[in-house]
């Protein structure tokens, strides 16, 4: 296994030429959660040519909604949600500057082809492990869509997030690479 | 005749509120014991990578009583109302769906229940899915099963050709649990029901989940045999833990069985991720 890459969001060209399918990163910076509604708000913005309420350039978006915070804490529990359901809009979102997106899950083709195109990567952070992964969390704010509730944009501020870049800039997959590594060919039945 | 058994909304209520709150934070021992058990025996790098931390995870959630994940689910419940149990102080349904709203909200889960058009949500997690069985006795079985949304999206029910047989009925979940692939959080539990009608085999498969792991299917030696087959075909297929590749992409595969029509097969298949949270309580 590589060792372990600590990468600073905002990520640029640089950054994401180096990253590879496969590789450990820890992700500190500023990061904006979003999800299903989120995502289909700000797709139809944009085709509106309307001015949206957070930046897209250069950003990273984390595929999440957290439990709400008990007294004390900056944050609940927070993990991944499955990417597909961002697929459809996402291009967009690449053609427009988007860097990074973090997540769980395969990506459609269009996703994979706009990641190449526009130099962007994919990361996965481990689905369903969120009372961990909120020790990351050092500050929460609304960024946008507070009336969505749970599904509101999120500006969190993160430290050492621990992801695996599943998709990168150069078309790596870790999903193909382990069903490739680990997959046994000979069936117990047909 | 046997005499009749009182017992109040307001048990079933709390009762109700207390096995969300637990289920949501503690993760089952036999699960937790599984996870650790693929821990240490899994090959990939970075499948032992992904176990590691949702180990960890759980044992943090635990302790400080935190979701072991942000997606605390849609509330599935499955009562068995003992026939000599009389229901005082308000009615079953409302005192059940108002012990989900309290644990939600006491608990500070994730409100993620919406309008399947207008995607607004309900904001306190109602309502949810109550099945309700009548049985011999005078007590009532409650099962809880907070239920995540990702693993959800990977099942299915499938109304397979007779002819298909149990050749066809391995395909299949082996097929669903490969085209799930990273999707739905492995390592994964499968739950798989067979027979029926199209909505009981889903039950069925639900009902399956809730079995604790390492336990075979004791009524059916043919089932207990598609279990232990199905599960070695699945962790040869090298999805592993997240996706990331490996040995460990389901804990365990269950089979629960009835008979069905002459003309149909019924086979649903329920994904259950590895945060496979549920308790029971009898009232």
């Amino acid at each position: 296994m590589s060792k372990i890459k600590s990468i600073k969001t905002p990520l640029d060209d640089r950054v994401c030429r180096g990253l590879r399918a496969g590789d450990r990163v820890l992700l500190s910076g500023e990061v904006f959660t979003g999800r299903d509604v989120a995502h289909r708000r700000l797709y139809e913005a944009i085709l509106r040519c309307e001015k949206l309420p957070i930046p897209i350039r250069g950003e990273t978006l984390f595929y999440a909604a957290p439990t709400p915070a008990g007294p004390g804490r900056v944050i609940g529990s927070m993990g991944p949600t499955t990417s597909s359901r961002m697929d459809p809009y996402t291009p967009k979102l690449l053609e427009m500057g988007l860097k990074g997106m973090i997540g769980k899950g395969r990506r459609s083709a269009e996703v994979i082809g706009a990641i190449r195109k526009h130099g962007a990567v994919y990361f996965g952070a481990i689905g369903g492990a969120a009372a961990l992964m909120a020790q990351c969390v050092r500050r929460v704010e609304v960024a946008a869509y507070g009336d969505l509730g749970p599904e509101a944009i999120l500006r969190l501020a993160v430290e050492d997030l621990p992801l695996v870049v599943i998709n990168d800039m150069n078309g790596g997959d870790l999903y193909e690479k382990a069903l490739k590594r680990f997959s046994k060919k000979k069936q117990f039945f047909k | 005749m046997s005499s009749l058994r009182k017992v109040s909304c307001r048990t079933i209520r709390d009762t109700v509120e207390k096995l969300f709150l637990s289920a949501s934070t503690d993760l089952g021992k036999d699960v937790f014991g599984a996870l650790k058990k693929a821990a240490s025996a899994e090959k990939s790098g970075l499948g032992r990578f992904a176990l590691d931390r949702i180990v960890e995870n759980a044992r943090v959630a635990r302790k400080e009583g935190l979701p072991i994940c942000q997606d605390t689910g849609m509330a599935v419940l499955f009562l068995e109302v003992g026939q000599n149990v009389v229901v005082t102080g308000g009615n079953l349904r409302d005192a059940v769906q108002e012990g989900v709203r309290r644990a939600y909200r006491k608990g500070r889960l994730r409100k993620s229940i919406c309008d399947p058009i207008s995607r607004a949500n309900t904001g306190d997690n109602t309502p949810a899915v109550i099945h309700t069985e009548i049985v011999p006795g005078s007590r009532i079985r409650i099962a809880a099963m907070p239920k995540g949304g990702g693993s959800e999206n990977m099942s299915s029910v499938t109304m397979l050709l007779p002819a298909a047989g149990v050749e066809g009925i391995r395909k299949l979940i082996v097929d669903r649990v490969r085209e799930a692939g990273p999707n739905p959080c492995p390592p994964t539990i499968v739950g798989v029901g067979i027979g029926g009608t199209m909505e009981q085999a889903a039950i069925l498969a639900k009902k399956a989940l809730l079995r604790p792991l390492g336990e075979k299917n004791r009524r059916d030696r043919r089932l207990a045999k598609l279990e232990i087959e199905t599960l070695r075909e699945i962790n040869r297929l090298g999805i592993g833990p997240q996706g990331y590749g490996g040995r460990t992409t389901s804990l365990a595969v269950h089979v629960e069985m009835m008979p069905c029509h002459i003309a149909s097969l019924p086979v649903a298949v329920n994904i259950q991720c590895h945060a496979a949270r549920h308790k029971e309580a009898v009232i």
